[in-house]
């Protein structure tokens, strides 16, 4: 059973999915039955910093052992987050709408996530401009480790330093104190795990295509 | 026997830091000449400063309003920075390259660049400040902080265009990369300093802006260990 993740990531992802919408969640003013969308919302950005840190990684690896196929792992890795951080805005999104009242808020929170796709939005042009192969994986490896530690930091310090809309930040009171009961809890944690195995997946796939297309066209 | 060999290799890593800041100097004040002497950078630089803040001075007069005198003030130090920095490393983009990967070692080039860059840029923000107290007026209340903060955010925003810049002038389109690598990293540090330098106008104290000048000071100590770190890969290509 070399694959058992992935069926671990299927089982887990139905049970999100149909736990997500029929396990009883607490009534909250303003949110109601929207707070199913934490299962949703909130797991892709977990996802989409887990694939980064681990294009992170395989960058740090490239670099160090001058091995090209670290770099293209480090690249179909942050393809992949960059799907979730999409996929993360738009849930973002229409909650905010339902709650908020509005699609886009100023928020320190969802500035952080524009930042956090303009930075790998530029990784993507970095490497469009560079032909030769073994320096578009050094150049993009430096920039990669350079702008992730710079992401860490805004996403670690900023949002402790403003206010935000955020549960949890600036006297609101954040999802751990009573709305997280225990049946919520039951979903989220599985759910985390079912998203991130899912990128995880999607990347392995993306790898796998790039390498045999880098194989046809040798 | 294994203190000697102790104290050789300490005395190697001695001889080491020695020679490379003998080379950050040597580098430095090659920069520094070639820059007296064609002025290349400085001068538009001063130009560019000169004509945006007087064409705030035409549009404003004067200008009362706390957060667009500091949004200002920060968006007119961003360009010129970025202006300054887009050509640090055309010369040593061609064939010069090969001549310097001989002389110097890596580490002393890029802190070299980031010591010029973060030079350059403190004249000119006190130039932009200057010409920003007489043209619009100065809404700040607690000044001598606010020196702090300026010269903390200036430093940022140069070091980080050092290390773009170096990144960029690996490609071809330089210009326009280094704007795109730079900016959105280089938020983090703009907009603690801009939050800082608002505190500042207010009239807060030391006490209150603690934790914006902390972040700040950090802030560029984790970019220079990072190009430290990272450049040398990024020679070697």
């Amino acid at each position: 059973m070399r694959n058992w993740w992935k069926f671990l990531a299927i089982i887990l992802l139905l049970y999100t999915i149909i736990g997500g919408l029929l396990i009883p969640v607490p009534k909250q003013v303003i949110l109601y039955e929207s707070i199913r969308n934490l299962y949703f919302h909130v797991p892709m950005w977990f996802s989409m910093i887990f694939l980064f840190f681990m294009s992170v990684v395989y960058s740090f690896k490239g670099l160090s052992t001058n091995n090209l196929s670290f770099d293209t792992k480090a690249k179909e890795l942050v393809n992949a987050g960059i799907i979730f951080g999409i996929l993360g805005t738009i849930t973002g999104s229409i909650w905010a709408k339902y709650t908020w009242g509005a699609w886009w808020v100023n928020d320190v929170k969802l500035n952080g996530s524009a930042i956090t796709m303009l930075i790998y939005l530029a990784y993507i042009v970095l490497r469009g401009s560079l032909d030769d192969e073994q320096k578009k994986a050094r150049i993009s490896g430096v920039y990669n480790i350079f702008a992730f530690v710079l992401l860490l930091v805004f996403i670690g310090i900023l949002p402790r330093m403003t206010d935000s809309l955020h549960p949890g930040n600036g006297g609101n009171p954040g999802f751990n104190n009573y709305d997280l009961d225990n049946n919520m809890k039951l979903v989220f944690y599985p759910a985390v795990i079912a998203w991130i195995l899912l990128g995880w997946w999607i990347a392995s796939i993306r790898i796998r295509i790039a390498n045999l297309t880098q194989k046809l066209e040798a | 026997m294994l203190f000697s060999i102790v104290e050789f290799h300490y005395l190697c890593k001695k001889l080491e830091r020695i020679a490379l800041s003998k080379e950050i100097i040597q580098l430095l004040k090659k920069d520094i000449t070639v820059e007296l002497r064609q002025k290349a950078a400085l001068n538009g630089i001063l130009l560019y400063v000169v004509s945006t803040v007087f064409v705030a001075y035409l549009i404003f007069s004067s200008l009362e309003e706390l957060s667009t005198w500091v949004a200002l003030l920060w968006i007119v130090l961003l360009f010129a920075s970025t202006n300054a920095s887009i050509n640090s490393f055309r010369k040593e983009a061609g064939r010069e390259f090969f001549y310097y990967y001989t002389l110097a070692q890596p580490q002393a080039i890029i802190l070299s660049k980031m010591l010029f860059n973060a030079l350059l840029q403190l004249i000119v923000a006190g130039l932009t400040l200057v010409l920003f107290i007489v043209l619009l007026g100065n809404p700040i209340e607690n000044m001598s902080l606010f020196y702090v903060v300026i010269f903390l955010g200036s430093l940022g925003i140069s070091t980080v265009l050092s290390l773009s810049s170096a990144i960029a002038s690996k490609t071809n389109n330089n210009a326009t990369l280094t704007a795109i690598l730079s900016f959105p990293i280089m938020l983090p540090t703009l907009l603690t300093a801009i939050k800082a330098s608002m505190l500042c106008g207010l009239g807060f104290s030391w006490d209150e802006c603690q934790v914006y000048v902390v972040t700040l000071g950090l802030l560029n100590v984790v970019v220079i260990v990072l190009s430290y770190i990272l450049f040398p890969y990024l020679w070697r290509s």
